[in-house]
């Protein structure tokens, strides 16, 4: 796994992005809440070690590409109560993340 | 012992998951049970390091020494020196890493993020999964930090929180909440209080709060 080279980085600062919708077993950093949702990249945080790997004692190589994330919480809860322009960040690996055209969810 | 995202890890496993991962027992749940599992699994691992020599109890100690030594005072000259230090506050929201490496201190395997209060913009910071925390400049985080009601409530509810903590934010105010669940660590930079024009570092130091820090709270007023 070591041997694998560092995979190319595939998005930038405002970018439109998708968080897979998906439930894979094992150690995950990516919260249950913010699967399948839509939102735009803030930053690139730079390539860090994979934590899905790390948590079963690999060495996390290649590393993944992290970024952050601003979704709207509105989108993110569909009874959100409060203003539209309240935000949510987080951090998302790139292998979790896939192009994405529209601003909804 | 380098990163306090790591020993947070094995608490969460099984929080979110959809499927089995690795069996724990039921106290997984008990957030704060001294007399619990992790607890003397931690102990019984400290004894096998030690045993083995991994680590010595010296190094051990070391660093529970170092950990203990961070508190919410260094944060509190951070953001002082960045109130008062244009051209340092614009290294700070640049490269939070960096700018610490001014002061001397090591972010321990982390990256450090510096979110900016202002007239429009309020930030608060939360671990939906764990409880990442800053440690190396604000100290220990509080209690009600890991709890499983703030880390829940903080990311869908995270105004009717503020306002449980007497902070309320207007509605023309964006709030941004920062969930730390990879490898950035979060310090807010609150807003300057009023009517402090000419005061020094130090002084300023005195207002700035943890909790302030953490984004539930404002810097006390002058």
């Amino acid at each position: 796994m070591t041997t694998e080279p560092l995979e190319e980085r595939r998005y930038e600062t405002g970018d439109q992005v998708r968080i897979a919708l998906t439930h894979p077993p094992g150690h995950r950093r990516i919260p249950t809440y913010i699967r399948g949702k839509t939102g735009i990249i803030e930053r690139y945080c730079g390539a860090f070690p994979n934590p899905e790997e790390l948590a079963y004692g690999f060495d996390g190589l290649p590393k993944r590409h992290l970024y952050r994330v601003r979704f709207n919480q509105i989108n993110i809860w569909p009874d959100y109560d409060g203003p539209e322009h309240d935000t949510l960040d987080l951090e998302v690996q790139q292998h979790w993340l896939s192009p994405a055209e529209e601003d909804n969810t | 012992m380098t990163d306090e995202h790591e020993l947070a890890h094995s608490h969460d496993h099984d929080e979110h998951g959809h499927g089995p991962v690795l069996k724990y027992s039921d106290d997984s749940r008990h957030d704060y049970d001294e007399t619990g599992r992790y607890v003397l699994m931690a102990e019984a691992l400290r004894e096998l390091l030690v045993e083995r020599e991994l680590l010595s109890a010296d190094e051990i100690r070391k660093q529970i020494e170092f950990l203990d030594s961070r508190s919410t005072g260094l944060g509190a000259k951070i953001v002082a020196k960045a109130w008062s230090d244009p051209a340092f506050k614009d290294r700070l929201l640049a490269d939070g890493t960096a700018a610490m490496t001014e002061f001397n201190i090591p972010m321990a395997g982390a990256e450090l993020v510096v979110v900016e209060n202002t007239e429009d913009i309020h930030n608060m910071i939360v671990c939906t999964l764990c409880s990442c925390y800053p440690r190396t400049i604000l100290g220990l985080p509080p209690d009600w930090y890991k709890s499983k009601s703030y880390r829940s409530r903080a990311v869908n509810e995270p105004r009717a929180v503020l306002r449980e903590f007497g902070a309320i934010i207007p509605d023309h105010v964006s709030l941004r909440v920062h969930d730390s669940n990879a490898d950035m660590r979060y310090l807010v930079l609150p807003a300057r209080p009023e009517n402090t024009d000419g005061w020094n570092e130090e002084q300023l130091a005195e207002l700035v709060t943890r909790d302030s820090m953490i984004g539930v709270s404002f810097a006390t007023p002058a």
